[in-house]
């Protein structure tokens, strides 16, 4: 089956993958850095076309409305994130934390990585989803352990013990959809087809297909980094390079995030069925409430930022949660908001990192002074992620909270109590880390500010001004949602 | 026949359960890999019968590898590798074995009474295949949770996954089966690999992952 892919979706597979296998011969580090983000914007390209043209759905693969705007996201925060990953690598091979052999495994690694995330969002086989999802597991895996530091080996080592349970736990939520789905569906292949299922939804067995969510809800949240299986997710983070934990935060948990969205769909077409909502809703409310507090007693500013994406991700899967055409929608934005200003964070704290040789949130002081653009950055990042208007995060969190109020008051009062915390965490740490008189040492930086003023030119636009086109497709999806 | 198709499977699937039990009060890890060795024996018989009984020729190729894979390379690889660290004696449990056995039996319990009960409209077999299945994932977790050790942290997640092989070739005409015991049999290898390449011992001076627990990256 060796035939030229002319869709795009196709071709956001091909181009990765092709890519990958290149950078494996390629030494010059210059070269396969330029070589990563140029597969990198064709994929967003090529993902861009998918909303001109789009093919019908077949046995493996799917382009459907919800998947579009995963796609677009990912493909996006990919390239941003490549062009970082070009600056801040070039740092790591002078300090000599990274060799060059570490360099070219690490490229071949970054394009498999996308590859295996699109490939689990464009999955229309359950099968096929999954097996996906474990190959960004593993590809992941070796990437946090790259440094081969005491801690990087630890954190890597912990990531794969616990996502590997996550995926195996899947895996039995997966086969338990088609033991529901063989007297309905009929043996063979067509019992783990998305399009199929869904279409059979309501005739499938409840007890099954509830058995089977709490199975997929456990596995895939660990992916999500849902508390209390987020456990693998802040040492991943913050011994990783830096690109892999934006990308990690921004991308890897959305796609995990999309496969629960897709079996959640399958329950609330099933009358019979629990509701997935209130599993979804309390797993959030913990996650947040808990990642908030946390927050306080974080001394690793990578580390810290992590556990804000828990936090974050908390936030999303409530309000996914709780459901309805508002919920989804501020869902859906919430979760467009938080991957395009964690990643540009972590793009700001990778070369804060390199400059002051730390990660160490009580050795980094007067950040705005020393190096302003880089101060200033994390100042406008930690502000926005914290939810202050005028950005993009203020407006999906108003929308989560107001949405709440209206439906369940009650479940409000957790949530801003959550949200309260988390922002008093943050404005705390970083007045300490962007303030006040420089000490330790502090490196002259050569960093691409281009990525960082990209991400959060976006957030700040989206939260001035959202285009009525974007507004009518998150309106769409979030209907679909339910 | 088709009452001897039923009792010889139902046979291999008690049969993994009994061995899951029996991992779990395996106190030396050169018995344990021999008993983990065991089983992927009896998933690999249990497994081809599947192949029979279903007339699917492509799950002996699933028990070829539960037998090539799990019952020889793996043991093998293991073995070696705690006798060059010289661990093959011991095993630590965080929880004594009777505790560990009784909680074994309560998840026995717990999942028949799980699978018998959501899965009242499949057909008879089926449903008692999942819910071996379902025992020996549990039980797999079990020890993942009460041991310390990494390398039986390791069999613990090998033997969960035969559970997942288990309920994956008793699901009858499911796709994919042969392509995800290839997919799993990689990510053991990786991890086998993962312990032996970051040389555990050497950076960890122990292969006891109690050491890693007391390191928390945050006081340095």
């Amino acid at each position: 089956m060796i035939a030229i892919p002319t869709s795009g979706e196709g071709l956001i597979l091909a181009i990765p993958l092709v890519t990958a296998a290149l950078l494996i011969f390629i030494s010059n580090y210059r070269l396969s850095a330029r070589l990563n983000a140029a597969s990198a914007f064709l994929t967003l390209l090529a993902a861009l076309s998918l909303f001109v043209r789009k093919t019908a759905p077949g046995p493996y693969l799917l382009v459907d409305d919800l998947n579009i705007v995963f796609i677009v996201l990912n493909t996006f925060v990919g390239f941003t994130a490549s062009v970082f990953s070009a600056s801040y690598i070039a740092h790591e091979l002078e300090t000599g934390r990274l060799t060059k052999a570490q360099l070219r495994f690490y490229h071949a690694m970054y394009q498999t990585l996308l590859f295996a995330m699109s490939l689990s969002l464009l999955a229309n086989n359950i099968g096929l989803m999954w097996v996906a999802i474990e190959l960004a597991t593993l590809t992941t895996v070796v990437m946090v352990g790259i440094y081969r530091t005491h801690e990087a080996l630890e954190a890597a080592w912990k990531y794969f013990i616990l996502g590997s349970v996550g995926i195996a736990l899947a895996l039995f939520g997966t086969i338990l959809v088609y033991m529901a789905a063989r007297p309905v569906v009929g043996e063979g292949p067509d019992g783990m087809v998305w399009t199929v299922l869904i279409d059979h939804a309501s005739a499938l067995d409840p007890a099954l297909l509830n058995l089977a969510f709490v199975f997929l809800l456990l596995g895939y949240g660990t992916k999500v980094g849902l508390a209390p299986l987020h456990a693998w997710l802040p040492d991943a983070h913050a011994e990783g390079p830096t690109p892999i934990s934006a990308v990690l935060s921004g991308l890897l948990l959305n796609v995990a995030l999309h496969a629960v969205l897709r079996f959640k769909l399958l329950l609330a077409a099933n009358p019979g069925a629990i509701a997935p909502g209130p599993l979804l809703v309390t797993m959030g409310l913990v996650s947040l409430i808990f990642a908030g507090f946390m927050l306080y007693r974080r001394r690793d500013i990578k580390r810290m930022f992590a556990y804000s994406s828990i936090e974050h991700m908390g936030i999303i899967a409530f309000a996914f949660g709780m459901g309805g055409p508002l919920a989804n929608f501020a869902g859906l934005l919430h979760m467009t908001m938080h991957s395009l200003t964690k990643s540009a964070i972590f793009f700001t704290v990778g070369h804060i990192a390199q400059a002051k040789d730390t990660q160490k949130i009580a050795e980094i002081r007067g950040l705005t002074t020393s190096h302003p653009m880089l101060g200033w950055s994390l100042v406008v990042g930690v502000v926005a992620i914290a939810g202050m208007p005028p950005f993009g995060v203020f407006m999906s969190e108003f929308l989560v909270v107001s949405s709440t109020f209206a439906r369940a008051p009650l479940l409000a009062i957790p949530l801003v109590i959550g949200l309260l915390v988390a922002v008093g965490a943050l404005m705390q740490k970083v007045h300490g880390l962007a303030f006040g008189e420089p000490t330790g040492v502090s490196h002259p930086v050569k960093a691409s500010y281009l990525p960082m003023i990209a991400h959060f030119g976006l957030v700040l636009t989206a939260g001035l001004y959202l285009p009525p086109p974007l507004v009518a497709w998150f309106q769409h999806v979030a209907v679909l949602l339910h | 026949m088709e009452r001897l198709a039923f009792d010889v499977a139902h046979f291999f699937a008690g049969s993994l359960v009994l061995v899951s039990l029996m991992l779990l009060y395996q106190d030396r890890l050169s018995a344990l890999i021999n008993v983990f060795a065991f089983q992927a024996v009896v998933l690999a018989l249990s497994v081809a019968w599947q192949a029979y009984v279903q007339g699917a020729p492509h799950l002996y190729l699933t028990a070829a590898i539960a037998l090539s894979v799990k019952a020889i390379i793996i043991p093998v690889a293991l073995h070696r590798m705690i006798r060059r660290l010289g661990i093959h004696r011991e095993v630590e449990t965080a929880v004594n074995i009777g505790p560990t056995m009784l909680a074994g039996l309560g998840l026995v319990a717990l999942s028949m009474v799980v699978i018998l009960r959501a899965t009242a409209a499949a057909d008879m077999l089926a449903r008692e295949d999942l819910a071996f299945a379902l025992s020996v994932v549990l039980l797999g977790l079990l020890m993942m949770v009460t041991r310390r050790n990494a390398v039986s942290q390791v069999i613990g997640f090998m033997s969960l996954e035969n559970g997942l092989i288990l309920a994956a070739t008793g699901a009858k005409g499911m796709p994919f089966v042969v392509e995800i015991s290839v997919a799993f049999s990689v990510l053991v290898a990786f991890i086998v690999i993962g312990i032996f390449l970051f040389r555990i011992r050497e950076r960890f001076d122990s292969v006891n992952l109690q050491a890693l627990d007391d390191f928390r990256g945050e006081i340095r």
